[in-house]
């Protein structure tokens, strides 16, 4: 695979249709030709495949039946995938894909991700297609699959049989279409002895037939990952720092996930702040509130993380400024705070200046901030020193077990891991992954009320981030098919 | 072969101790005359000996190979050149043991060129033979006759029902049709296929070929080792039943190890798992103790006709039968030998220090006539050198004056001959194959 660029400001990528196969809409991504885009579609419909993805991660990671995940990646694709020709889907999936491999390639745990999520979206899309189509997909790549006549289901109808019988399942029919395949193909049926071999062959039932076919997928792409890697550090970074690397690069930190800027559910009144505080906050704003609450004072930073969290929750810009004001009139007059903070405040909520809404900070965020001295702000797992953490941590009750697996994960650098698995200690169920403070509260508001209902809140809820070179790799394993 | 002498009066079937069988110096005559290097390079060459302009003529330098020296000392990533400088090797460091590994991507013993640089320049495999390790220790705890090392004709068998399983298995279900077996010197076999498609397997498929042959799963703590869920077995699995297994287990396996003697049906009866119909049995057998008759096949036809009736209580016993044959039959191979490229296996014709015992082959088609006791040692074969025997004619080959030469004439026969006629296919095909393709091309590129 080239990636053939040239110097002019619109952008050259290698990518190109799956040659033949009009009535297949499926690739394997292994061909590339030149076709030209605007830089900006080059990053839009990254973003956009991205969005899918993330989506099929999250709909794993809740658990989700495969039926379920695979309609999901069907009205996903519909979605966030759509073009205004449809002529162009096409070119929007080569491209999209391509520019995602080169994002997804530059570390083991990214290319595990990223190989994870396009072999569950080539799943759900080849079990989608008409069997027509996907025989001609399967004769388009060459792969050597061949349905047997029916003279020859004949003969082994009854080697077939004892086969299915020996899983308890029903006897095959002459309506069952079966594929003969050399028997290296399908290691996993060969292995739990789940399908008939004669003289090197197995003979494989129609449903299989797909996870033989994405078993392919995934060993092309898993191949063309590391080829991209090795082009990526050798060549390609390098030639193209001053405009595709920066856009890659961002591409796999990108928080896709609910901005929070509209509280989901109900509001929160100021009565219940500091008991929510101390039961449902995340580490990062307990550390904030309480300082808050102990000095009567936050620094700036402090203040717009903690001011942006508590407006994400549900709290209302009148009782945001009674809240603020209640605390650091402590320690100054009133007309001082109405002075200097009160602004801010109704900033924050975009009732000042350009009027911006502005959005609670994600995990990333405050991950990559960094406090100075007199600050309480940036995240706790990152910015403490594992002494002072490990005290904080068995003040909140932690067993010694739970505080070794959370600095465990410290250790390693997996901060939002390590957050998660303190949550999991506290409410005595596992988190869903945590990226973003107010999602932190969401969860923890749901254990707590044992509620059932789902908080769908503005966008799509992402899994893992992916951090990159000053974080390396993060991400919650997730099961691969 | 000449029958072993048995001097001493000692249970039927026990070989004698293994006193002078082994010996460096005898090691140093046998390497010195009768070890077949000719035969081993052909084999492994695969057919790139030079001769065809097609061939690889790398390919045998490719190859891995370690001797265990005296004293355990353990050189790997050997390579040679050819048979002559394989057999110089062998024949100046008398290895105890050899062993084959891998050809990897360039001659192991240049691998450091390459190993550093994360570059595309990995030593790595890149052929090798589908291998498979039967040893008899594996099946202890269903084998009362010996323990550990020792192995006698009354467990003998089991290898017996080894062979034959999974070398039908391997040519009727994967299409293979090179395989060697051999005797591994002392108390099993291992088998190699030779096939290009098995040389060619990953490891993953290696696996899963291994884990095909897997039926006893568990320990002792789980009780049962064996269980099969549905109303029929895999078709392999039948094969094996209605062949082999239930005709060794009742002929052979029952009566050689006594399985329903007084000391031992508890084990078996723990299999069944109905509670009601293993006291009753229990008690029956506990009370027919003092008959004089051998006890086994009248036990097991009881327990046999018992389970028939009992299907109908319940799933549970449904296969109940099977599951107790397979279990003291079906073969138990060694998972991670089969698993990986770079395995290191032992190579045939090699002397077994602890019995002296050449690693001979085994004929699949008549196994049941193989005698592990009978095998040749090396202190009996270089007898038969020393042996002056005017009646013999005297342009025969050192080996073929001994017990060794059926072993050599076989190996060349079942295994060169036919591979030869393949390989010499392949090489042709592939060759115009390559010719088609540079013919095809341009000469100028531009």
């Amino acid at each position: 695979m080239e990636f053939k660029v040239s110097g002019i400001k619109r952008g050259s990528l290698g990518d190109g249709g799956d040659g033949a196969g009009v009535s297949s809409r499926l690739s394997f991504y292994q061909n590339s030709s030149d076709v030209d885009v605007s830089l900006e579609d080059f990053e839009q419909f990254a973003l956009d495949r991205l969005r899918v993805l993330k989506g099929i991660e999250e709909a794993r990671s809740r658990g989700r039946k495969q039926e379920e995940v695979d309609t999901l990646v069907i009205d996903l694709w519909r979605k966030y995938m759509r073009t205004p020709n449809a002529a162009d889907l096409a070119a929007k999936d080569m491209i999209s894909h391509f520019v995602l491999r080169l994002a997804y390639c530059r570390t083991e745990d990214l290319r595990r991700w990223f190989l994870g999520m396009e072999t569950a979206l080539f799943r759900a899309r080849f079990r989608a297609e008409p069997p027509d189509a996907q025989r001609k997909f399967m004769e388009d790549q060459k792969l050597p699959y061949k349905a047997i006549s029916a003279a020859e289901f004949a003969s082994v109808k009854e080697k077939l049989g004892q086969v299915a019988r020996s899983m308890n399942q029903p006897v095959p029919n002459v309506d069952h279409t079966f594929y003969k395949v050399p028997f290296e193909e399908v290691p996993e049926l060969v292995s739990a002895r789940r399908v008939y071999l004669q003289r090197g062959f197995a003979f494989v039932p129609r449903d299989q037939l797909a996870s033989i076919v994405v078993g392919q997928f995934r060993t092309r792409l898993t191949k063309a990952l590391a080829l991209t890697s090795r082009l990526w550090t050798t060549t390609i970074a390098v030639e193209e720092k001053d405009r595709l690397t920066p856009i890659v690069e961002a591409l796999s930190m990108r928080y896709l996930g609910a901005d929070y800027s509209q509280p989901s559910k109900g509001s929160v009144g100021l009565q219940d702040l500091d008991n929510l505080a101390k039961m449902s906050f995340p580490l990062c704003m307990r550390h904030l509130f309480f300082n808050l609450r102990h000095d009567h004072h936050l620094k700036f930073g402090g203040r717009q993380q903690l001011g942006l969290f508590l407006k994400g929750i549900g709290l209302k810009l009148e009782d945001a400024l009674s809240f603020w004001r209640s605390e650091f009139t402590m320690k100054m007059s009133v007309e001082k705070f109405d002075k200097e903070y009160a602004y801010s405040i109704r900033h924050n909520f975009g009732k000042e200046g350009k009027r911006v809404d502005y959005t609670p900070y994600s995990c990333m965020k405050i991950i990559t901030s960094t406090p100075g001295v007199g600050d309480h702000h940036g995240c706790p797992y990152r910015h403490f020193s594992q002494e002072n953490l490990r005290v904080v941590l068995e003040d909140q009750q932690l067993n010694p077990r739970a505080v070794e697996a959370v600095m465990d994960k410290v250790r390693n650098r997996h901060y939002q891991l390590a957050c998660g698995t303190a949550f999991e200690a506290i409410h005595g169920c596992p988190s869903d992954g945590i990226n973003h403070p107010n999602q932190y509260f969401e969860q923890s508001r749901r254990a707590l009320q044992g509620d059932e209902e789902e908080i769908p809140p503005k966008g799509l809820q992402s899994g893992a981030v992916q951090g990159v070179s000053s974080h390396p790799g993060e991400s919650t394993p997730l099961p691969v098919p | 072969m000449e029958v072993e002498e048995n001097p001493q009066s000692l249970p039927q079937g026990h070989p004698r101790p293994q006193e002078n069988e082994f010996s460096p110096d005898f090691l140093k005559l046998y390497y010195g005359r009768l070890f077949p290097y000719a035969e081993m390079h052909k084999w492994l060459s695969y057919g790139n000996d030079g001769k065809h302009p097609g061939c690889d003529t790398s390919y045998f330098s490719r190859r891995e190979f370690s001797f265990t020296l005296e004293h355990d000392i353990y050189l790997r990533y050997l390579s040679f050149h050819d048979a002559a400088a394989m057999e110089a090797a062998i024949r100046e460091k008398c290895p105890h043991k050899i062993d084959i590994g891998a050809v990897y991507n360039v001659e192991p013993t240049k691998r450091t060129a390459y190993s550093s640089v994360g570059g595309d320049k990995v030593f790595s495999p890149v052929e090798r033979e589908l291998v498979f390790d039967v040893d008899m220790t594996d099946y202890d705890d269903i084998r009362s006759c010996c323990s550990g090392a020792d192995i006698c004709l009354l467990c003998w068998p089991l290898m017996t029902i080894a062979v034959k399983v999974v070398d039908t298995a391997l040519r009727d279900d994967f299409g293979f049709e090179h395989i060697l077996w051999v005797y591994s010197g002392r108390r099993g076999v291992h088998c190699w296929v030779c096939d290009s498609r098995a040389r060619r397997l990953t490891n993953e498929q290696r696996s899963s070929i291994a884990e095909y042959f897997r039926v006893c799963k568990g320990n002792e703590m789980n009780g049962k080792k064996v269980a099969f869920t549905g109303p029929a077995l895999h078709p392999c699995l039948l094969r094996a039943y209605t062949e082999v297994l239930k005709k060794y287990f009742e002929e052979k396996i029952l009566p050689n190890q006594n399985l329903l003697a007084e000391e031992n049906f508890m084990k078996v009866l723990e299999m069944v798992p109905d509670e009601n119909l293993r006291s009753q049995m229990r008690i029956k057998w506990q009370s027919s103790s003092s008959s004089n008759e051998e006890p086994n096949s009248k036990r097991w036809k009881q327990l046999k006709t018992f389970l028939e009736q009992g299907k109908s209580k319940g799933q549970a016993l449904r296969r109940c039968v099977e599951e107790i044959i397979f279990s003291y039959t079906y073969p138990r191979l060694d998972m991670e030998v089969s698993k990986h490229m770079n395995h290191l296996l032992k190579a045939p014709f090699c002397v077994h220090p602890k019995t002296g015992r050449v690693c001979i082959p085994i004929d699949p088609n008549n196994c049941e006539a193989f005698n592990p006791l009978e095998v040749p040692t090396l202190s009996k074969l270089l007898d038969e050198l020393n042996r002056v025997d005017t009646e013999l004619d005297p342009r025969l080959k050192d080996w073929e004056r001994t017990s060794l030469a059926n072993s050599i004439h076989f190996f060349r026969s079942s295994v060169l001959e036919p591979l030869a006629r393949t390989n010499k296919a392949e090489l042709e095909s592939s060759y115009r194959v390559k010719l088609q393709e540079m013919a095809s091309k341009p000469n100028l590129s531009w």
